[in-house]
């Protein structure tokens, strides 16, 4: 790519929407699935027991069984929000900022 | 190459029958019976992807056909292929088996695996898509000295791809010496030598597609197991719970978080590893240029994150239904473990199953769905190897040519069809190699290996990938050091921890009273020390870079980020 038309893109206002956006929403839901992962990496560590708590009087489930399977699901929701987000949003603002490109 | 390519498909065809015809009751005492449905079954397999490898070698004639199938992969096809390419047959048996044995301890490992996939997603895998062309290299390089950058890449792919490899050679040579009754060492031969038809003459399309297959018939599969299993507990997990928890002979413990995470620094290395290792592996990232642009790529992530999600959970289930309703066949277990009533021991309902924990899932198969499906399963488990060892090989070769040849041995300079040449070279060698070293290391304990492909992945390929994506002064002498850095310091604090040191090496201690292996250092994973490391020799040594090119490199950042958030410029897919 010629120096010229990357000084060009850089200027353009929806170039520069598009990375301050994707790079905020990136690092957000990063930051989510972090906090859950380490979250409940640590909480194995330090309080083992408390997962192993029963979810109601008599039940043998523990509240890490549906814990356990609630962050599999939120992955997979996560990773949903992104790509409906990318898919209108990012998508129409690179499409804009190809256009004006050319 | 037509012609050559049908003499194969008979020879890979041939070489079953030729085997069965060798006795088949030496070996190892806990070889099975010859189970002649599976074999049919995966005769079957065999043929089907023998045929699209025999469609894939006529449409694969450009680097880029070998390489990622032309880039025409769809979203949801990329993402049934990543799936099939990460659902190894270590994770279906051994986390069933895991979840028998351990119960809860699964599923936190289960969880590891798979929240490495949003984090792939929200950084890089669009990322690399708009920069790279056939490997991971091409991203790390892209504005660095090739030399360099595509050396040490090379390098570290090739590590990780040798022990991810040997692991799974391994496990398939004893896996299918267990279903299938075959000796060990024309197991592996088997994997090694179709692995290499698909991979030469059908390149990515061929793997692709071996990849796709096996997630379809694995998911299926497990589907109807999981499916099968809770009806015995009237679809009610909490029933499903109380009766495992009843006859198990951890009792309750197997409903919270047991031995396996012992400590916080431990875990958290633990954590490190699985999320950033698959963010760094070769055969993975290497999946995200066999679709057309950025837009696909984020797609077959959101598809394989759902498929390996639900694969995990089904696991789950398999392994905890396993732990009663095995309870019901003492034809399972060893001898010793059955007591005088013919029931099973309760203390031996774990440790005596035959053939190890490795066999929950194998063994559920027969109980919920008979001989019929457990010849279904047990093909399944051997295409599983298949198709990962084939994408492994794959991602190696293309290290070799693609990086190592065409980059800093030609530099440049070579063309398509050379480099495809060595390429397919390069696969023939990967496999020869992979049978030597599976059959050498028959006997070896290589439970560390896998953990230590992850780990290697995180210090090295995945630091320099997101700093060279990310990190706008980042030099080559940064990543070279950085990337060096990493990968030592992984492999070295591996040697030194119990998995090496104490279980293959054999040093040993007295603990209170019992002489039990041990490491030199207490640490199981290296990725907390070794992956900051490789971070923090990045940036040392890349603002101590005051040289002329490191200014260059740094100016050339600008033109990379906007190919990298526009695509402009970007590989685009063949037409075919």
């Amino acid at each position: 790519m010629q120096q010229e038309s990357v000084d060009a893109i850089k200027a353009n206002p929806h170039y520069q929407e598009l990375v301050r956006s994707r790079k905020r929403f990136a690092w957000l839901l990063t930051i989510i699935i972090l906090a859950i992962y380490y979250g409940f990496i640590l909480t194995i560590a330090f309080a083992p027991s408390w997962l192993g708590t029963p979810i109601a009087e008599g039940a043998t489930t523990t509240i890490g069984m549906p814990i356990g399977v609630l962050i599999i699901i939120t992955a997979f929701i996560l990773t949903g929000i992104y790509v409906a987000k990318a898919n209108s949003k990012f998508d129409a603002l690179t499409k804009t900022v190809r256009e004006e490109q050319q | 190459m037509r012609r050559y390519a049908t003499w194969w498909v008979l020879f890979a065809l041939l070489t079953p029958f030729m085997l069965m015809a060798a006795p088949a009751l030496t070996g190892a005492v806990e070889r099975q019976a010859t189970n002649y449905t599976a074999i049919y079954m995966f005769l079957a397999f065999v043929a089907g992807t023998m045929g699209i490898t025999y469609w894939a070698a006529k449409r694969t004639r450009s680097a880029k056909d070998f390489y990622t199938a032309g880039g025409g992969i769809t979203g949801l096809q990329n993402g049934l292929a990543i799936a099939g390419d990460f659902m190894s047959a270590a994770s279906f048996l051994g986390i069933s088996g895991l979840v028998f044995a351990s119960g809860y301890d699964g599923l936190i490992y289960s969880i590891g695996f798979l929240v490495g996939w949003p984090v792939i997603m929200f950084l890089i895998a669009e990322q690399i898509r708009n920069l790279g062309k056939f490997t991971f290299a091409d991203v790390s390089s892209y504005r660095f000295g090739q030399t360099e950058i595509r050396t040490m890449a090379a390098i570290s792919s090739l590590v990780v791809v040798a022990f991810y490899l040997i692991a799974q050679m391994v496990g398939a040579g004893k896996l299918i010496q267990l279903l299938f009754g075959l000796d060990y060492w024309i197991a592996v031969v088997i994997v090694g030598g179709l692995m290499m038809v698909y991979v030469i003459f059908g390149g990515m399309t061929a793997t692709t597609w071996v990849q796709i297959i096996k997630a379809v018939l694995l998911l299926s599969g497990a589907t109807f197991m999981a499916i099968a299993a809770l009806a015995a507990f009237g679809f009610s997990p909490e029933e499903m719970f109380r009766q495992a928890v009843e006859v198990h002979p951890k009792g309750a413990a197997i409903m919270s978080p047991g031995s396996l995470v012992t400590d916080p620094v431990n875990a958290i290395s633990l954590g490190l590893a699985l999320m950033f290792g698959t963010a760094g592996l070769p055969h993975i990232l290497m999946r995200f240029f066999t679709v057309p642009d950025a837009k696909e790529a984020r797609k077959s992530v959101f598809y394989a994150t759902g498929f390996i999600g639900y694969f995990y959970i089904l696991t789950f289930i398999i392994g905890f239904a396993a732990i009663v309703l095995l309870l019901q066949h003492p034809e399972f277990y060893k001898p010793e473990a059955i007591a005088a009533d013919g029931s099973i021991i309760k203390g031996q309902l774990i440790t005596g199953l035959n053939g190890g924990t490795n066999m929950v899932a194998i063994r559920l198969a027969e109980a919920v769905g008979g001989n019929l499906f457990l010849g279904f399963i047990s093909a399944v488990a051997f295409a599983t190897i298949l198709a990962v060892v084939s994408g492994l090989t794959l991602a190696g070769a293309s290290a070799i040519s693609h990086d190592l040849y065409a980059s800093v041995i030609a530099r440049g300079r070579s063309n398509e069809k050379t480099e495809i040449r060595v390429s397919k070279i390069a696969t023939f060698m990967l496999g020869l190699v992979a049978i030597g070293l599976g059959i050498a290391f028959e006997t070896q304990n290589v439970a560390f290996m896998v953990g230590l492909a992850f780990a290697i992945a995180a210090s090295a390929n995945f630091p320099v990938l997101a700093a060279s994506i990310f990190w706008s002064k980042m030099t080559t002498r940064g990543a070279l050091v950085g990337g060096f850095v990493g990968l030592i310091s992984a492999v070295v604090l591996t040697i030194l921890s119990k998995a090496v040191w104490g279980d293959v090496l054999g040093h040993t201690a007295m603990v209170d009273g019992k002489e039990v292996a041990v490491g030199l250092i207490s640490l199981n994973n290296p990725a907390i020390i070794s992956m900051p490391l490789a971070f923090a020799f990045i940036w040392i040594a890349s603002l101590t870079d005051n040289s002329e090119r490191a200014k260059q490199e740094r100016i050339a950042f600008e033109a990379q980020k906007v190919r990298c958030e526009t695509g402009i410029g970007a590989e685009g897919a063949t037409a075919h």
